[in-house]
């Protein structure tokens, strides 16, 4: 049951995508993202489904792993659908109805809104399916370095980052067989009113949390055994290079983002808007 | 109440890159009253399959019948069948939770539907039979030595009376002082009581000494099942899947080919010293 939470987490294959510098894929995500809100046209949204179709296929992942992870927004997604298709005024009116009306402008705000949503939520997942976590925060650590100037702890930052993601799974694992232990000693998790599957979980969370404490106190006594101190003067065992690749698809994603908001400004107004 | 697995199946995570195929055709019967070892490699499937026998893990296809009542039919009791079927997992310890170690004992009774009266008189009983001293009743679980916390832990699957015991690796972590005492506690349940006791363990010495039947798994598939004996004969295909058979087996192999005339299917010390004297005093 909990093995099949997918947000965030990693899908090992071996593609290209897979393969670049956790840099270029945060940064490439992040300039994916600002192309989706820097233009409302079919044209743009046309290119931005091609270029993200594209990445998908080259990196491997299934698609099916990719829409799983919208099951969490979907609530979010139809919250902003309904309120957008209602509430926003202008253009002809298609639809009448006591005090619900759609109009033209309210229908493709609804629908330009619930695309952007759902390529944003693709988009970023697609980043953590291609990158594992560690090299993600080492990615963040590398961008985030000019901040340590300004007296950013970047280093402590992106360690309890990367701590926090590799618990995780451990914990999620933990508490699947704390469930299961409980449920074997005839523990009813399901039946019941919320309070008695309030107190019900007592017997799960008690020992999750001595477990966690118990492992939290493991890792700090191993980094210390190990003369952790900090970031200062602390080298890497596989540094971020950039390699062809990399600068690769840094020109790919910015040739992306320049048509993309070429098409908003030069293209002619009556053969973008529908 | 004899538990009998037909063509069973499971597979973790079916359909993406993490699909595992876990259990595979596993066949098995295990008759009441039984004390038999599983015994495999770390992912040979053993802590997958004895999730099944109480209904935790549902088998992707198969039957699993105890007491000849399959347990995947619609409307059967999984509840009473985990009251039946005690699971006592790795590191059991780590399932305890409450104030003082009798109230978390109470916790299995206290869920069966028991009156208190009973749930204390059970936790009592189960505390005594794994030996926990009675002094540390109403201490905090949490602060107890490693092999206490693990006879309260186990004590806490007892007080359900379950009809079989399930242990998985219940020796992990132990000194080997405390090893010996849990397992030959184990052994003296099963003779009193009478339960079939399923004992994981990836250490052959461990389950040589104890066990009337061995069940060796590799890969998801059953490889070997018989008693001892017959298994430990099969020495060479055991170290094929990482696995060995205790030392006495190869020391018994070695003496009959240094031409001493004795039987090698002895699977104890005790039993293996009696042997070597016997062609003595031939």
């Amino acid at each position: 049951m909990i093995r099949d939470i997918t947000i965030g987490q990693y899908y090992p294959a071996k593609s290209s995508i897979h393969r670049l510098d956790p840099r270029v894929k945060i940064v490439c995500t992040l300039l994916f993202l600002i192309s989706l809100f820097v233009q409302n046209s079919i044209l743009g949204y046309a290119i931005a489904t091609v270029f993200l179709a594209v990445v998908i296929k080259v990196s491997k992942v299934p698609l099916k792993f990719i829409v799983r992870g919208l099951k969490a927004i979907v609530i979010l997604l139809m919250f902003t659908v309904v309120m957008n298709l209602f509430l926003t005024k202008g253009g002809e009116e298609i639809f009448g109805f006591w005090i619900f009306h759609i109009s033209e402008q309210g229908l493709r705000t609804s629908v330009f809104m619930a695309v952007r949503l759902i390529y944003l939520i693709m988009g970023s997942s697609l980043m953590t399916f291609t990158t594992t976590p560690n090299s993600l925060t080492d990615g963040i650590e590398s961008l985030l370095h000019p901040l340590n100037r300004f007296h950013v702890p970047v280093h402590e930052v992106a360690m309890m980052m990367s701590i926090a993601l590799r618990f995780i799974p451990i914990l999620l694992e933990e508490t699947d067989k704390i469930m299961k232990a409980q449920i074997a000693r005839g523990a009813d998790l399901e039946s019941g009113n919320i309070i008695q599957k309030t107190k019900a979980m007592v017997p799960i969370l008690v020992p999750l949390f001595v477990s966690a404490f118990r492992r939290a106190n493991d890792l700090a006594m191993a980094m210390e055994a190990r003369c952790y101190c900090g970031g200062e003067g602390r080298t890497k065992m596989k540094p971020l290079i950039y390699k062809n690749r990399d600068y690769m698809a840094y020109t790919v994603t910015v040739v992306y983002l320049v048509l993309i908001i070429g098409i908003g400004r030069f293209v002619p107004f009556k053969l973008w808007i529908f | 109440m004899s538990i009998k697995l037909e063509n069973l199946n499971y597979t973790y995570s079916p359909g993406n890159a993490y699909e595992k195929h876990a259990l595979k055709n596993v066949n098995l019967e295990i008759p009441h009253g039984q004390f038999v070892g599983i015994i495999g490699h770390t992912g040979s499937g053993k802590s997958t399959l004895i999730q099944h026998l109480n209904g935790l893990m549902k088998a992707t296809s198969g039957a699993l019948y105890y007491d000849g009542k399959n347990i995947y039919d619609e409307g059967y009791d999984m509840k009473a069948l985990r009251s039946q079927v005690g699971l006592v997992f790795q590191y059991p310890e780590h399932q305890l939770f409450e104030v003082d170690v009798l109230t978390d004992v109470c916790f299995g009774p206290k869920n069966q539907g028991l009156s208190e009266e009973e749930c204390l008189k059970r936790a009592k009983e189960a505390l005594e039979l794994v030996e926990f001293p009675e002094k540390y009743y109403h201490q905090s679980p949490f602060e107890l030595s490693g092999g206490q916390k693990r006879r309260a832990a186990i004590a806490g699957v007892l007080a359900m009376k379950p009809k079989v015991l399930v242990l998985d690796e219940p020796t992990a972590g132990l000194d080997p002082k405390g090893r010996d005492d849990i397992l030959d506690q184990i052994e003296r349940l099963h003779k009193e009581t009478g339960m079939t006791v399923i004992l994981v363990s990836h250490s052959m010495e461990d389950i040589a000494r104890y066990v009337e039947r061995i069940i060796v798994m590799n890969h998801g598939e059953k490889l070997f099942d018989g008693m001892p004996k017959e298994v430990f004969a099969h020495y060479k295909e055991l170290e094929q899947v990482g696995l060995a058979a205790p030392q006495v087996t190869y020391m018994m192999h070695d003496l009959k080919a240094q031409g001493m005339d004795v039987r090698t299917d002895v699977t104890t010390i005790e039993e293996a010293a009696d042997e070597i004297m016997r062609c003595f005093h031939d």
